[in-house]
Formats: C-alpha cells, structure tokens, sequence
C-alpha cells in the first residue's frame, strides 16, 4: 500500500526528515498489512464500540470549583509575555 | 528480622502500628536499597531522596508506606515526564487523582519510574532515559510500558508501585518481573491527570509482591471521580472481604487460542497453576474464544488513532518542548494513527476496527455466561533479551497478544507469578473477570497465592 508520508505528516504536525520518511513509509504499509486481517470478520450489522462501559451522557453541575490560577497556568511555558502564552503569528502581515 | 525494603504493605502495616520499625526507618530502608540496587536495574526517572510521611492519622490505610508512581501520573511539584524528551522538564501543578488518593491514604510518594515513552510499548526500551532491567537478569527486559513500576517491585525497592495499563502495560511487566499486577475495569479507577495514551482503554493499577496488597490498594483508588467522565457509578466493593474465600465449585474457563505459539515451559507452569487450582476445588471447562490475533489488529488501530489525538496536544506552547522532540516509536503511532483517521480511510480502519471490537466484547459475554473466570498465560513467552524490540513497529502488540483482548472489552484482569523458566526467568498465569469482578479475581489469585511459595523466590542482586 502506498502511503504519502509527507501529507499525513502535515496533517499530524511532525516535522520529519527525509530519512524518517522512508522508514516510515515502509513501516506504516507493513502495519496496515497487519490490520488488514480485520476484514476477514464479517461486520454486517455490528455497531461499532467506543464507549466499553456504556456510559451515556455524563454531565455534572455547573459549579465554580477551584482551579488553576494564571500563574500556575503560565509556570510551564517556555515562551510568554504579560501574563499570556507567546504562540508563533498566524498572519504574515497586519 | 527481613529487611525492612522485602516487606508486603500489609506487613508494613502491621510492623509500623506495632511500632517496631519507623516509618522514617521503612521509608530509608528503601531509599538505601534504591541507591544499592539503582545501577543495575534504573527502574527510576526521579527518586526523592527527602521523601518524608506528613501523615499524623495513625488509622490511614497507607499510613507511611513507600510507593512508586508510574512517571505519567502527575504529581504536583515533581517532574512528570512520561519519559519523554518533551517532557523532561515539565513540573505538573495538580496531582491525578490517584496520586490525590494515595496521598490522602498517607502514603509516601518516593519516586517516579521509568516506561516506554508516552507508554508506547512493552519493554521500555522506547524510554527516552534508558532502559528498565528485569531484576531477575539484567541481560532480559522487564517489559512495558509499567516496566520500571514491575521491577521497581520485584527488585524490593519498593513496598508497592502504581501502573497503568492500556493493554497489557501493567500485566505484561508484572508477569516478566514475577509480581503481581492488577488492571482494573475500565472506568472503575479515575484516569485524571494520567498523561493520555488511549483515552477509551487506559486504566491505572497497582504492581505489588502479593494479591492481598493489590486489593489493599484498589480499596483506595476504586470510585468515581467527577474530574474523569468515564468513571462508573457503581459503587467500589470491598476488596478484602473474599480473599480467602474456598474457591469450590468455581467454574474455571481455558481457552485454547490462548495457549497457541506459547512457550513449551510457560505452557507447563500454567497448567500445573491450574492442576493446583483443580485441587482447590475449581473445575477447569475448556471454552472458545475469539483469536487474539484479531484483537492484536483492533488495538494497533484504536490506540494509534486515539494516540494521535492525544498527542496532538503537545505543541510546546503551554508546556513541554516542541514536537521534533517525540522519538521513533511516538511519532510511527502518530503517523499511523492520523492516517486512520483521515479523510478516505476512518470508515476502513477506526470505524471497522470499532465494529470488531463489539465482536470481542460480546464474544467475552457469551463466555461468562458458561464461566466465572477465564485463566490464561500472561505471556507467550518469559522475559526477552535486551534489544528485542528494535525495529519492529509491533514489538508491544505481539507480546501483548494474550492481555489484549480483555483490554479491549474494559475487563479486569490480574498477573499471577506462578513459577519460573529454566533460565530462572519468572511465568506468570492471569486471571479475567466480567466487568466489575474485581472482587473475584481477586479471590482466585489469592487462594492460587497463598498454596505456593513462588513469591517467597527472590532475584539476586
């Protein structure tokens, strides 16, 4: 199976080098080959699973409870200013 | 007298309300035998060297009791880095909710142990700061990604240690290092502030020496939590009250699909666990249940998707470093996991993996309807060599194939050592329940526990 590695790479924000590209690639495919005996089962009618214990709709009350304060927040970035994190500029210009 | 490090939390317990030995004295006893035994096995990413018990209340259930914490729970004010790279430097500002409970139960936090980075993996050679040895030989993995929580135990550093599994994580490490390992019902243990892997499968757990201190341990952790959605409602047993039930009359399930392409001796060790069992009054039925291999296929699939969702979080921005710094094995399941999901190819791969999973999960139903338990090998094989993992994109799956099933379908399961290889390699035998059987399984190893003497063994070091 034909991956483009590059593509799913963008999709997954991973800067990757061309020799990882590769690697992967050959990885990847030889993975899915694996997978690929999921359709020996026949499925027809079978609802998927996501939720094993069948939980639904868990809500709680809407209530303040304590939670971390802006310092605290803050106490992990590598970059910030004023009080916020400092995050790379989404527009070139103005 | 032992020394103090050997002790079971139960013993602990007794020997500190008798007040023979401090809990300054049991918590030294394990930070000198953490400096001696260190060098060889690295079962730790940060050791707390100034670790000290604050609790006053001599009533706590783990009133000054040393444990280890797997290092992708959160623990405020202590470096929490999933042994990662991206995390290396990342000091939480909350505990997750077990640590919170632990704490609250006054135990005494005195390091965080190695694991696959992110916990991708079986072996903790995907660590970013090294590889975990097997205290029985330190040539053989001890196996993941809870590796270094198992060993961190086996190795006597530790009275016990929490873990978390995915599929397999705390188990497949229990069963290589010879000690138990308890992975409770989905949802029955919070998940909050554990360092996601994937969301619908991760379950905290305890590594101890013996079933007694397991179930002393989920006693504390087992509840709901409104910080973790996913926790159940139902209300925790009690843990301890069937312990030393007679197991009379249990009805014993054995599958052979999972005894395929295991080893001649951790096959031999398993059936005399359950001739033994057999003599305990249990009646051993063969049954059928669904190939591993199938669930081997569902969980390469869910974990890398749910993984590539979690992980995205990692921007560097609000914590953490940036993303060039996730290493081979993160970054394959990334890959993997978003390609899933993409346009073209959910419906193939997420959505048909999500299907059979349904097949597994009612395959297991329709088994508990003839069984109380299913008994199994851990494993197919005892511990391998250092190295076994490189360069084999399902090195974890592939050791993992007897424990994945169960993980799946969100059952309880539980490792028990049940002997050792000729190589002096530990085999372990694992116990399954229906959802919320915990009780039960708990009961079954105990009684298999307490009629042999294979945790009495210890490696040399």
């Amino acid at each position: 199976m034909k991956i483009d590695v590059k593509k799913i790479a963008k999709l997954a924000n991973l800067p990757i080098t061309d020799y990882e590209e590769e690697k992967l690639a050959e990885q990847l495919s030889q993975t899915l080959d694996y997978v690929n005996k999921l359709e020996e089962i026949d499925t027809k009618g079978v609802e998927p699973t996501s939720q094993v214990t069948g939980l639904e709709n868990v809500t709680r009350d809407d209530e303040i409870t304590n939670s971390l304060s802006q310092e605290e927040a803050l106490k992990n970035a590598k970059s910030k200013r004023d009080g916020f994190f400092v995050v790379k500029a989404i527009f070139d210009n103005e | 007298m032992n020394n103090l490090y050997e002790l079971t939390i139960k013993k602990a317990r007794d020997g500190l309300k008798n007040k023979s030995f401090s809990s300054a004295e049991l918590i030294k006893s394990c930070l000198d035998r953490i400096k001696a035994v260190e060098p060889k096995i690295h079962a730790f990413v940060t050791v707390c060297d100034e670790a000290i018990n604050y609790a006053k209340d001599e009533n706590l259930p783990l009133r000054g009791i040393p444990i280890s914490i797997k290092d992708n729970f959160c623990t405020v004010g202590l470096r929490t880095t999933a042994s990662s790279n991206v995390l290396k430097d990342f000091i939480p500002p909350y505990d997750a909710t077990v640590v919170a409970k632990l704490k609250a139960a006054g135990a005494v936090i005195i390091g965080k142990t190695n694991l696959d980075a992110w916990a991708h993996g079986s072996s903790t050679e995907t660590s970013d700061f090294g590889t975990t040895r097997n205290p029985w030989n330190i040539e053989h993995l001890p196996g993941g990604s809870s590796g270094g929580a198992a060993a961190s135990v086996a190795a006597d550093e530790i009275i016990a240690a929490i873990g978390s599994e995915t599929a397999g994580s705390i188990r497949q490490p229990a069963d290589w290092c010879g000690v138990v390992g308890l992975k409770p019902t989905y949802g029955r243990v919070s998940r909050y502030g554990v360092v996601a892997m994937a969301s619908s499968l991760d379950s905290p757990g305890p590594i101890t020496k013996t079933v007694e201190d397991a179930a002393i341990i989920l006693q504390i952790l087992a509840g709901k939590d409104s910080l973790d959605a996913t926790t159940l409602p139902n209300s925790p047993q009690d843990y301890l009250k069937d312990l030393d039930k007679k197991i009379t009359g249990l009805k014993i399930g054995v599958p052979d699909e999972y005894f395929d392409g295991v080893t001649e001796q951790v096959r031999a060790r398993v059936e005399d666990a359950l001739k033994l069992l057999e003599k305990l009054g249990a009646k051993i039925i063969k049954i059928k249940l669904f190939k591993p291999e199938y669930a081997i296929a569902v969980y390469t699939i869910l974990q890398r998707a749910e993984v590539s969702s979690n992980l995205a979080r990692y921007d560097g921005i609000r914590y953490g470093s940036t993303r060039e710094n996730f290493g081979e094995e993160a970054k394959r399941r990334i890959m993997l996991g978003t390609y899933a999901l993409s346009a073209g190819y959910w419906d193939q791969y997420y959505n048909k993996a999500q299907k059979v999973r349904t097949v597994i999960v009612e395959d297991f139903i329709r088994a508990f309807k003839e069984v109380d338990i299913i008994i199994a090998p851990t494993n197919p094989t005892t511990a391998l060599p250092l190295g076994a993992s490189k360069d084999n994109p399902m090195f974890g799956e592939m050791a993992d194939a007897l424990v994945e099933p169960s993980s799946i379908a969100g059952l309880p399961g539980i490792n028990v050592p049940c002997g050792f290889s000729k190589e002096g390699l530990p085999v372990g035998f694992q116990v399954i329940g229906p959802q919320l059987a915990e009780t039960l399984i708990l009961n079954v190893a105990h009684q298999y526990q307490i009629n042999t003497d294979w945790r009495k063994e210890k490696p040399k070091l």
